[in-house]
C-alpha cells in the first residue's frame, strides 16, 4: 500500500517517457497530473490510517524485499511512514498535484514530445522524492536523494539548448556532487559506529548515549550529513546552485527548488533528529550556518532584479531558518516551517510565473509594474504569498516563523535570534519591493534595454556599469521561458503592446488554491501562546525520538537540545507563554515594518532607491554581484582545479608519466632488440663457435666443479 | 698395452685440429673434410673405450657413425655443389642470408 505511493509517478515516468512523443498534450499532462492525484489520494489515505494509531504507535512500515543480505548486514528496501514523513508526503503530492496541473498549461507552447518529456521528468522527480521521505534507511533515502538531484538536473537544464540552462543544470549536479560525496562518508561512519543504517535502529542505539561533549564520531558523521544538506538544501557555502537553477521553467523551480526537493536537507535531519541531538557541536555549526544563510540571501534578494532571482534567495533564506530551527533543537518548528514554506512559496512561484507566462518571458522587474489590474487572481494570490512569507499575523509564515524565533531565543541563542529578526525584516521589505514593482506603478516595458537575442551564459561576472541601475546579471534568462517556444526573433515585441492576459483556467486554479493554503496551512500549528494547542508539533514528536526505547524515554527528555523542548509551552510555563507573546509581537512589527518601508521607498518615493544605491555604491555592487561569491569560488577552487587538471595531471602526470611508462616500455624493447640484433650475424661459423664456447664451458663447469 | 689415455689424447688432438679447421678454413668442402676429422675423433674414442671394457658396444656405435657420416658427407657436398651454382664461392663468410 505504502509502495503505491511513489509507484503511481513512476508509472505516469514510465508511460511519458516510452510512449509520450506519440501521446497529444492533454492525455500526456493529464495523465502526469492523475497519476500525482491518485499518489494524494493514496497518501491521504494512509494518513488517515496513522492518524487512528496510538501516538506512541504510529508507524507503518512495509518491506518490499531484502535488497542487500552480506554476512550480518541485511538491508531491505523498505519504505516507513510516521508522523514527520506523512507531513513530507501529503506536501510533495498534495503541492506537486497542483503544481503538476498548472504546468499543463504553462507548458503548453513546447511540442508535443518536448511537453511528455517536460512531465515524464516530473513525475519521474516525484517518485524519486516520494522514496526519499518514505525510506527506512539511509540507503532508501540516498536512492532517493540521487534521484531527486537527477531529476533536478535534467529539469532545471530541459531547455538544453540554451547555453545557461546547460550549464545551471551542470553547476547544480557538480555542487550537490560534493555535497553528496559527504553524506555517503557520514553514512558509512554511521554504519561503522552502530552496524546498521535503519533510522529506527540508529536512534534507538544512540539514545541511551550522552550527547558528545567533545568533538567525536557522532559530531563527525552528523557533520558530514548536514553537509550533504547543505548541498541539497543550498545552504551556506553550497548554496551557489540554486539561484541559477532558475533558468528551469517556472513550475520546476516551484516544486523542486522551493517545496520539495531543496527541504530534503532538513527533513533529513529531522529523521534523523535523535541522532543530531547527541551532537551538540553539530547543531551548533547547524543554526549558525542556517541563520548566516538566511540573513546573506535576505540581503542579496533586496538588490536582485530577476523576479524568480529574487524568489531563489527568499527561498535560500527561508531554507536557512528551517536549519536555524533544526540547530537549535527544535526540530518541530523547523518541519513546520517547512510546509507552511511550501504552501506560500509555491504559490509565489507560480504567481512569477503567470507573470513572465503573460508578459512572455519578461522576468526582469524593472520592466514590469502596473500589472495588478491586468493581472487580479495573479495579482491577490501573489499578494497573499508575500504577507505569508513577510509573517503577517494570521497568515501560515507568521505561526511557523515565530515558533522558529521563539525557539530560538527560548533556547538562548540571542545573537541568532537578531539575525532572525534582521532576516525577517529583509524579508518583508525585498517581498514587498518585489510587489509593488511588479504589479504597482506604472507600466516600465523596455525600461531597461535588454539583449534579448543573445543566448549565452553571462554570470555574475560583469561588472555593474556607471548608472545606479546597473545591468543585470544573466541578460540571457528574460526569455528564459519562452527561449525555445519558437515565438520567433523578439518574443518581447510580439506580446509586450498586446493585450495581457490573466492566467488560465489551470494555473489560476492551482494559484487559488496555494493561496488558500498560504493563508489556512499555519492554523494547524498555532501555539499554546495563542491559545492553539500547536497539533503540528505534537503529531510531530514521536518521529523526533527513538521509539523501541520507551523505558529510556525520561532520560531522553533530560536530555540537552532534546526534540521534547518543542512543546515547551505544553509544560504551561507562564513566562515562556508571555515571552512568546511578546516575542510575536516584536516580530509582528518588524513584518509590519518591512512592508511600510518598501511601501515608503517603492510605491511613494521610488528615487530613495536610486540614491541609495548611489550613495552605497560599494554595498550596492557588492550585492547586486551576489557578493562575488560564484567568482571567489571560480578563483579559490574551480581555476585551481582546472589549473591542476590541466598543467599538472593532463600535461604532467598523464602526458610525461603514463604516456611515458607506455612509450618507455616499447623504447626500452626497442633499445634492447637494437642490441640483441647485433648478435644474429648470418654467419654460421659464428653459430658454430658460439655453440662451441657454450658447450667448452658447461663441461668445463662441470670437470672443474 | 697401450693405455686408454694415449687413445683420448690422440683423440682430443684430432677433435682440436677437426675444430680448428672448421673454424679457420675458408672453403667449405675443407670446412666438410673437418667435420670428418671431428666425427673420427669421436670414433676413436669410442673404439678405444669399448677396448678398454672388452665390449663391442663401441664399435658397434662407430659403424652407426661411419653409415651417417657417409649420408652426411653426400647430402653436406650436395649443399655445397647447390651453394657454389648459386654464388659462385665457397667462402662461408659469404653466405649470411640468415641475419635479418
Amino acid at each position: 500500500m505504502i509502495a503505491l505511493i511513489p509507484l503511481f509517478p513512476l508509472l505516469g515516468f514510465v508511460v511519458n517517457a516510452s510512449l509520450g512523443r506519440r501521446l497529444p498534450k492533454s492525455v500526456s499532462g493529464g495523465l502526469a497530473s492523475l497519476v500525482m492525484l491518485a499518489a494524494f489520494a493514496v497518501s491521504v489515505l494512509i494518513v488517515w490510517q496513522l492518524s487512528n494509531l496510538a501516538p506512541s504507535h504510529r508507524v507503518m512500515e512495509e518491506t518490499l524485499y531484502t535488497w542487500i543480505a552480506s554476512g550480518d548486514f541485511v538491508l531491505d528496501l523498505t519504505f516507513r511512514v510516521d508522523p514527520l514523513a506523512s507531513v513530507m508526503i501529503l506536501v510533495i503530492t498534495g503541492i506537486g498535484s497542483l503544481i503538476h496541473i498548472y504546468s499543463t498549461a504553462y507548458m503548453h507552447e513546447e511540442s508535443d514530445g518536448e511537453y511528455a518529456r517536460y512531465f515524464s521528468y516530473l513525475n519521474l522527480f516525484a517518485a524519486f522524492m516520494l522514496v526519499l521521505v518514505l525510506g527506512g534507511n539511509f540507503l532508501v533515502l540516498f536512492i532517493g536523494w540521487e534521484g531527486v538531484g537527477l531529476c533536478s538536473y535534467l529539469l532545471i537544464g530541459f531547455w538544453y539548448e540554451k547555453r545557461s540552462a546547460a550549464d545551471a543544470g551542470k553547476k547544480a549536479f557538480v555542487v550537490n556532487r560534493i555535497g553528496d560525496y559527504a553524506f555517503i562518508l557520514g553514512t558509512l561512519l554511521i554504519f561503522l559506529r552502530f552496524g546498521t543504517l535503519d533510522f529506527q535502529r540508529i536512534a534507538s542505539a544512540v539514545a541511551p548515549l550522552a550527547p558528545e561533549s567533545m568533538f567525536g564520531i557522532l559530531s563527525l558523521a552528523t557533520l558530514l550529513l548536514f553537509i550533504g544538506a547543505t548541498g541539497k538544501s543550498a545552504q551556506i557555502p553550497l548554496y551557489v546552485w540554486l539561484p541559477d537553477a532558475m533558468e528551469g521553467p517556472t513550475p520546476v523551480s516551484a516544486l523542486i527548488h522551493a517545496a520539495t526537493m531543496v527541504t530534503a536537507g532538513v527533513y533529513m535531519i529531522g529523521r534523523n533528529a535523535v541522532l543530531f541531538s547527541h551532537a551538540p557541536e553539530t547543531m551548533g555549526v547547524v543554526a549558525v550556518i542556517g541563520a548566516a544563510t538566511a540573513l546573506m540571501a535576505g540581503t542579496i534578494g533586496l538588490v536582485q532584479n530577476d523576479i524568480k532571482r529574487v524568489l531563489a534567495y527568499s527561498t535560500v533564506s527561508q531554507l536557512g531558518y528551517m536549519f536555524l530551527a533544526m540547530g537549535v533543537g527544535a526540530f518541530g518548528a523547523g518541519i513546520f516551517h517547512l510546509y507552511t514554506h511550501a504552501f506560500f512559496k509555491a504559490c509565489l512561484f507560480l504567481g512569477s510565473g503567470a507573470v513572465i507566462h503573460a508578459l512572455h518571458g519578461e522576468q526582469d522587474i524593472r520592466n514590469m509594474g502596473g500589472l495588478k489590474a491586468a493581472l487580479p487572481i495573479t495579482y491577490w494570490t501573489f499578494l497573499i504569498g508575500s504577507l505569508a512569507i513577510a509573517g503577517v499575523p494570521g497568515l501560515a509564515g507568521f505561526f511557523s516563523k515565530d515558533e522558529i524565533l521563539f525557539e530560538t531565543f527560548a533556547h538562548g541563542h540571542t545573537i541568532l535570534w537578531i539575525t532572525g529578526v534582521l532576516t525577517s525584516l529583509l524579508t518583508a521589505t525585498y517581498m514587498f519591493r518585489l510587489v509593488f514593482l511588479t504589479f504597482h506603478g506604472e507600466r516600465r516595458q523596455g525600461a531597461i534595454a535588454t539583449d534579448v537575442g543573445a543566448i549565452g551564459h553571462d554570470d555574475g561576472a560583469m561588472s555593474p556599469d556607471d548608472g545606479a541601475i546597473s545591468h543585470r546579471p544573466s541578460a540571457a534568462s528574460h526569455h528564459d521561458d519562452r527561449g525555445l517556444h519558437g515565438l520567433g526573433a523578439g518574443p518581447h515585441q510580439h506580446g509586450a503592446e498586446s493585450h495581457l492576459h490573466d492566467a488560465p483556467p489551470a494555473m489560476a486554479s492551482a494559484l487559488i488554491v496555494l493561496a488558500l493554503g498560504s493563508v489556512l496551512a499555519g492554523y494547524v500549528g498555532v501555539p499554546h501562546a495563542l491559545g492553539g494547542s500547536n497539533a503540528l508539533a505534537a503529531w510531530l514528536e514521536p518521529s523526533f525520538e527513538a521509539r523501541s526505547v520507551t523505558t529510556l524515554a525520561g532520560e531522553q527528555v533530560a536530555t540537552p537540545g532534546e526534540p521534547g523542548a518543542t512543546a515547551a509551552g505544553e509544560a504551561g510555563a507562564e513566562g515562556d507563554e508571555g515571552l512568546e507573546l511578546t516575542l510575536m509581537v516584536v516580530s509582528s512589527l518588524v513584518a509590519l515594518l518591512g512592508i511600510g518601508l518598501a511601501a515608503f521607498v517603492w510605491l511613494k518615493r521610488r528615487e530613495i532607491a536610486d540614491q541609495a544605491a548611489r550613495t552605497f555604491r560599494g554595498v550596492y555592487t557588492l550585492l547586486l554581484n551576489k557578493y562575488y561569491v560564484d567568482e571567489i569560488y571560480d578563483a579559490a577552487i574551480v581555476q585551481p582545479i582546472r589549473i591542476v587538471s590541466q598543467e599538472g595531471l593532463w600535461r604532467g602526470v598523464d602526458v610525461h608519466v603514463i604516456d611515458g611508462a607506455v612509450n618507455g616500455t616499447a623504447s626500452i624493447v626497442e633499445g634492447g632488440s637494437s642490441l640483441m640484433r647485433r648478435l644474429q650475424t648470418g654467419s654460421v661459423r659464428a653459430y658454430a663457435g658460439s655453440l662451441l664456447i657454450g658447450v667448452v664451458l658447461i663441461l668445463g663447469y662441470y670437470l672443474w666443479r | 698395452m697401450i693405455p686408454l689415455s694415449y687413445y683420448l689424447v690422440v683423440s682430443a688432438i684430432l677433435f682440436a685440429i677437426g675444430t680448428a679447421g672448421v673454424f679457420l678454413r675458408k672453403n667449405l668442402i675443407t670446412i666438410l673434410l673437418s667435420v670428418e676429422i671431428m666425427l673420427n675423433a669421436v670414433n676413436l674414442t669410442f673404439v678405444a673405450f669399448g677396448r678398454s671394457h672388452g665390449t663391442v658396444d663401441g664399435q658397434i656405435i662407430t659403424f652407426f657413425v661411419m653409415t651417417v657420416a657417409a649420408a652426411e658427407a653426400a647430402v653436406g657436398l650436395a649443399i655445397v655443389i647447390g651453394l657454389f651454382r648459386h654464388r659462385e664461392s665457397l667462402n662461408p663468410d659469404a653466405f649470411t642470408s640468415l641475419k635479418w
